[in-house]
């Protein structure tokens, strides 16, 4: 199944993201969000990655997203930090724990490709159907 | 698609009818050409859902470069009561004072023409660009702190320009109740390996000449004329602006439902302005916009230093100065004749340029007598404009101008359009000399996936909101 797909926007970045569980749907919009970003490949595997476990809230499961993927972002923009795997532990409407792996941002490496400055709220949208999940996010860009 | 049908008020204004939740109708600025362009996109919806918020003043207003944001459309301006009124985080967006700044020099296209390789070549080196940048300046605790408090008056403090540049800058390059206090430690970190850089996307700095004057007296008093080389920047505050924005929008959306408002799009979070959440914000997004000016203000030094460097000039043969300084994403508090009252309001400025008239208060003293320059970049290939306000914004568009040509296609379109094309080859053959971090972005910027900036123009200055002063054409870009 694929990830991800860049839908329609005029200024900005509009994404629609799958995944077969919820849990999975989000990690694959954290995924999505990196692809954007940097060019993801070239993942030196000697080299143990960095943990780290992190713990958000939401008011609903739209929100919670929201914040997950804005914390990520965080990660990202604010620390060096990038994101190589990402693996929710427990999900649920108002609070996701997931554990992450990655390893400080090298640009030789990675080169960059969009920079996405935040993770919006508009036009936002979770829905099931089927077996599927899917989610639409605007980054601005 | 959008279904909300408008009706036409004259040749450059329509009107979105008052319907449903909305308080105020909408206007839009647009000719029959830009109005067709407006089927295609959400914006015309974002100035029907703008029209909802509390305390919202006359109209929810759209500029003709109006295109398809996140929550308020880009090209909104928005007026909202301080008692009763709201303030959104995303009415103003995540570059908090992204804005421009347009500097004269002495020089005309003969003394560049040989040199614009060289002289682009070590711009592109010495300006720090490109996603994750970081810049020559770094701050300690202290000195942040100053320049949350200070903005462009820190920069010209620590050496980074003169007083005179001050009184060109919009507010002076300060602007008043920043309280670095109300801004999070995530920005605060954010903002200390950035300043001096210009940042990503559509951001920019190009060497332009001034091609055509329009107004020959208030281009003297601009210090524009004729073959004269300038330099545009476009820049904003960078990580610290987009962080103070997401902590404040994320806030702002978490007690949405204790506020009561009724949000057509989360993306509209707000908080009353008497209150102290929207208080909060209104200190930290000065801090934002004060950084903003500090920015500009380091790109301009660098850019000065690489002038008289490259081209072995004095400062005094040179001649650089500031010719003006505008944001275009900004709330601001200022004073409007509203049905014969003078009235305290907080205009919302997204993607819109101030466009106050002769003998208004915050025009500049030396220009005090013309009105407040308006620069309004175009796409890479056409340059830029300077306007001039005009007593007409005051009455309709609450001081307020177009900010730019405005996107028509999206990212990803453009990048499907210029697929096999040399975009960088197709401006050098219109001669545009372009250097950029990567070709992505310049297939996503290239002049096609805007609007063209002469239309857009063309309606403000028909409209009387801003009227045109002078054309420049772009020699050199660099972009992030």
């Amino acid at each position: 199944m694929k990830k991800y797909k860049l839908l329609n926007h005029t200024a900005d970045i509009r994404v629609a993201v799958w995944g077969k569980t919820r849990k999975e749907l989000f990690a694959n919009a954290v995924a999505a969000m990196f692809d954007l970003m940097v060019s993801m490949s070239g993942e030196d595997e000697t080299k143990p990655l960095e943990e780290k476990t992190v713990k958000i809230t939401g008011n609903d499961l739209e929100d919670t997203l929201i914040n997950f993927l804005r914390e990520t972002l965080y990660l990202f923009n604010g620390r060096g930090w990038l994101v190589r795997c990402c693996e929710p532990l427990e999900l649920n409407k108002r609070s996701i724990t997931a554990r992450m792996q990655g390893e400080l941002y090298n640009r030789q490496k990675n080169p960059q490709k969009t920079e996405i400055k935040a993770v919006t709220y508009h036009g936002l949208s979770i829905n099931k159907s089927k077996n599927t999940w899917q989610a639409k996010v605007v980054f601005d860009v | 698609m959008s279904e909300i049908k408008l009706e036409r008020i004259d040749d450059n204004r329509w009107l979105l009818p008052q319907t449903g939740g909305m308080r105020v109708p909408g206007i839009i600025y647009a000719n029959e050409k830009i109005y067709q362009l407006l089927k295609g996109d959400e914006s015309t919806r974002q100035v029907a859902n703008v029209a909802h918020l509390p305390g919202i003043v006359n109209y929810s207003l759209a500029m003709p470069d109006v295109h398809w944001g996140y929550g308020f459309p880009i090209g909104g301006v928005a007026a909202f009561d301080l008692e009763g009124g709201i303030v959104s985080p995303g009415g103003v967006g995540y570059d908090i004072n992204c804005g421009c700044r347009l500097l004269a020099t002495n020089l005309t296209l003969d003394d560049v023409r040989d040199r614009l390789g060289n002289l682009t070549t070590t711009l592109y080196q010495q300006i720090p660009s490109g996603v994750g940048s970081t810049g020559a300046v770094k701050l300690s605790g202290k000195d942040q702190k100053k320049v949350l408090e200070d903005g462009a008056r820190w920069a010209v403090k620590a050496g980074f320009g003169t007083a005179q540049d001050m009184e060109t800058t919009e507010d002076g390059g300060a602007m008043e109740g920043a309280d670095p206090e109300q801004v999070s430690a995530r920005a605060i970190e954010r903002g200390k390996q950035q300043l001096g850089t210009l940042g990503s996307g559509n951001h920019f700095l190009e060497i332009e000449v001034v091609q055509e004057i329009f107004d020959e007296s208030v281009a003297r008093i601009f210090g524009l004329s004729k073959g004269q080389i300038n330099i545009m920047i476009h820049s904003g505050s960078r990580g610290l602006g987009y962080q103070i924005c997401d902590d404040y929008l994320a806030l702002m959306v978490k007690h949405a439902q204790k506020t009561g408002i009724d949000l057509p799009d989360r993306q509209l979070a707000c908080s009353y302005l008497d209150s102290q959440r929207g208080r909060n914000y209104l200190a930290a997004m000065a801090c934002g916009a004060n950084y903003a000016w500090a920015n500009r203000q380091l790109l301009m030094h660098q850019t000065q230093e690489v002038f008289e460097k490259s081209l072995h000039l004095s400062p005094r043969e040179l001649g650089m100065r500031l010719v003006y300084d505008v944001c275009h994403n900004i709330a601001k508090i200022e004073t409007f004749n509203i049905q014969g009252k003078m009235k305290k309001l907080c205009v919302h400025r997204k993607g819109a340029t101030r466009a106050f008239p002769a003998g208004h208060d915050a025009v500049p003293e030396q220009y005090k007598s013309v009105g407040q320059p308006v620069l309004i970049p175009g796409d890479m290939g056409s340059g830029s404009y300077v306007l001039v306000g005009q007593e007409k914004a005051m009455q309709e568009t609450f001081g307020s101008a177009c900010h730019g040509a405005g996107r028509v296609m999206s990212r990803t379109q453009a990048t499907k359009v210029s697929l096999g094309r040399s975009i960088s080859r197709e401006l050098a053959d219109q001669g545009v000399l372009v250097m950029a971090t990567s070709r992505g972005i310049l297939r996503e910027e290239m002049p096609e996936a805007y609007k063209n900036v002469n239309d857009v123009v063309q309606v403000m200055h028909e409209s009387g909101i801003a009227t045109k002063v002078a054309r420049l054409k772009s020699l050199a870009c660099i972009k992030g």
